[in-house]
């Protein structure tokens, strides 16, 4: 008798060791694919970081304020005291720059973190419900994409405000549709397998079929759509503040320093480049890592999200 | 196939009321009075009053709803607060200049997008593919008001062969319009084209790999005519969805370019009506905008569903 329980034992135990070591090799797989796609995805990753320091310890970099101005050095060129020059307005540059790296960040995050929770939730309910309420959700997702982002964004933001909270929500839901269709296919793809029937014969609710079992394998899908998401949410972001809709002047927002850039673009360019540079690299980076992390993830989706 | 037409006519209508919805709201949710707001504060209560009654503002939402679609319908839209002129007239006015930037950008960004995806797929892995996916990844990133100042800067401030802004109507002077729009439809074109050549490079990739190919390939058909007449064509029946979705980046992209170059299009009328508050203008141009986009998409199914007999045997 306690022979079989030891057997038993130790095949419970070999199965976790297998488990582990398989999550192990795969999650080596992971960082080798994702890392070794030579040099751009290093270069990409390292600017990310560095992105991403700029804006979580920006005050802590630069002596200057964002905000103050000094009209006797405006349109300075660059000098051992201001390495990328002046504004218009006689502001650092660079510092305006690090502290737009914070406003974009933060609204890209943010509300990609939204469209996520929220897009997930709802794609899960259209693809799991079926029938009227399914039907509800996808039409109005096809409701919203006909309007283009940006429009739809501007407006909202007109009426609610240009706070980096209510800008994020806002960019958050045009990034809904996204998320609900494309979690609306997996899972119509998943619920044919065999452990979703499985499940429902066991008597599982509905909510733990979608959470424990659906959710889970549409991870790797959702991850990669996040990076996507963010590169899109800074590019709305960029978009609202070149416009001034909602985003208004003295905030460092790369579009608006853009915006204010352009009128002195015919003889002292610096002041548009700067920030536009930030913002391409920025964008072109979370794309280029969100391209690895799909082939790192899974790759049967190359080139398809 | 009369079923499948009908079945998309249908669902694009209950889309339009969808946007109709959302775009009627924005006239209730917004903070303010319209009616105070179009007569300033100086204004007597007596005048707002009034006002308020023209708009149809006294009465429950519902009526108001049913009345401003009423008069959707007879061509009226309004007036607008700022500018005291009906909203109709306006933007008829400015529509033909966004159209025609549009325009041009669809019938550039098309073609030249399918062509540098076919070109990566067909090239895979050489220089050809790399330098055109490079070149796309770099214009991907790029915001498109960032991709007029570089080009403002190269071609017109450097080089000094373009215009910095301005916009001649194309029936007044051809030659002036082409001068003018160079870089504004430059600007949308290349998103639009960076997206297509991506989806076109993945889907003759796919096609490429495919059963028919292999066969095609066995029974000794030469290399060109298995790429170009086997996989090519139904490589580029999906490709034919994303078209339909470019109205709706023409669009996004005309709003920051017509700022950027100072085209007194659609684009400018919807920017500065929000910075008004001219909610007016908001509402029919988003309906306006929503209406292209539904009604491009539903010609896009219903061609699908023509080309692609599979398409209206499944789809829902």
């Amino acid at each position: 008798m306690s022979e079989i329980t030891e057997k038993e034992l130790t095949l419970d135990e070999m199965i976790a060791r297998q488990e582990k070591e398989r999550r192990r090799a795969s999650r080596r797989q992971f960082w080798r694919v994702f890392l070794g796609r030579g040099a751009l995805s290093k270069a990409c990753f390292a600017f990310l970081v560095l992105f991403a320091f700029a804006a979580v310890f920006g005050p802590l970099l630069t002596p200057y304020s964002p905000y103050e101005q000094s009209l006797a050095h405006a349109l300075e060129g660059p000098s051992a005291a201001h390495p990328l020059g002046m504004d218009g307005l006689g502001r650092d540059l660079l510092t305006r720059t690090i502290y737009g790296a914070r406003i974009s960040f933060c609204t890209g995050l943010l509300s990609s973190v939204i469209a996520l929770v929220a897009g997930s939730i709802l794609g899960l309910i259209a693809g799991y419900s079926g029938g009227f309420v399914s039907g509800l959700i996808m039409r109005s997702v096809d409701a919203q994409l006909s309007i283009p982002g940006l429009i739809l964004t501007m407006c909202l933001v007109a009426i609610f405000g240009g706070s980096i909270l209510s800008v994020s929500v806002i960019i958050g839901i045009s990034a809904l549709p996204g998320y609900v269709r494309m979690l609306y296919g997996q899972v119509l793809s998943l619920r044919e397998n065999d452990y979703v029937a499985a499940a429902e014969l066991i008597g599982q609710n509905k909510f733990e079929i979608m959470l424990k079992h659906l959710l889970p394998n549409a991870f790797p899908t959702l991850i990669v759509m996040f990076t996507g998401s963010v590169g899109s949410a800074v590019m709305i972001e960029s978009g609202l503040a070149y416009l001034g809709i909602g985003i208004t002047a003295p905030t460092p927002a790369w579009g608006t320093m853009i915006s204010e850039g352009y009128n002195y673009l015919m003889f002292k360019p610096l002041p548009a480049i700067v920030p536009g540079v930030a913002l391409m690299l920025l964008i072109i980076t979370l794309n280029i890592i969100g391209d690895g992390l799909r082939d790192a993830l899974d790759p049967r989706l190359r080139g398809k999200l | 196939m009369k079923t499948y037409i009908l079945k998309r006519i249908l669902i694009s209508l209950l889309i339009v009321f969808l946007v109709s919805l959302f775009s009627f709201s924005l006239l209730q949710i917004m903070p303010g009075d319209p009616a105070r707001l179009a007569l300033g504060y100086e204004a007597s209560e007596e005048d707002v009053q009034a006002l308020r009654e023209e708009m149809n503002l006294d009465k429950p939402i519902l009526t108001q709803y049913l009345l401003w679609l009423r008069n959707l319908f007879r061509g009226d839209l309004g007036r607008s607060v700022i500018y005291k002129r009906p909203v109709a007239d306006m933007i008829a006015e400015r529509l033909p200049r966004t159209v025609n930037i549009g325009v041009f950008a669809l019938l550039l960004g098309i073609p030249i997008g399918i062509l540098c995806g076919v070109v990566c797929a067909v090239k895979r892995g050489r220089l050809a593919d790399q330098g055109i996916t490079f070149f796309m990844t770099m214009i991907m990133g790029m915001p498109v008001f960032w991709l007029g100042i570089l080009g403002i800067l190269v071609f017109a401030v450097q080089l000094e062969l373009l215009p910095i802004q301005g916009y001649t109507p194309p029936t007044k002077d051809f030659g002036d319009f082409v001068y003018h729009a160079i870089l504004p439809v430059s600007c949308i074109f290349l998103g639009m084209s960076a997206g297509i050549c991506r989806q076109t490079r993945t889907n003759v990739l796919d096609s490429i790999n495919q059963d028919y190919i292999r066969t095609a390939r066995a029974n000794g058909l030469p290399e060109g005519s298995v790429v170009y007449k086997h996989a090519l064509k139904n490589a580029l029946i999906p490709v034919i969805t994303i078209i339909g979705m470019q109205v709706r980046v023409v669009i996004g992209g005309s709003l920051l370019v017509e700022q950027l170059f100072n085209i007194p299009g659609l684009g400018t009328l919807l920017t500065t009506a929000l910075n008004n508050r001219d909610y007016m203008i908001v509402q029919n141009c988003t309906l306006l905008i929503a209406l292209f986009t539904v009604a491009a998409n539903l010609a896009v199914d219903i061609a699908y569903g023509f080309i692609d007999p599979r398409i209206r045997m499944t789809r829902r």
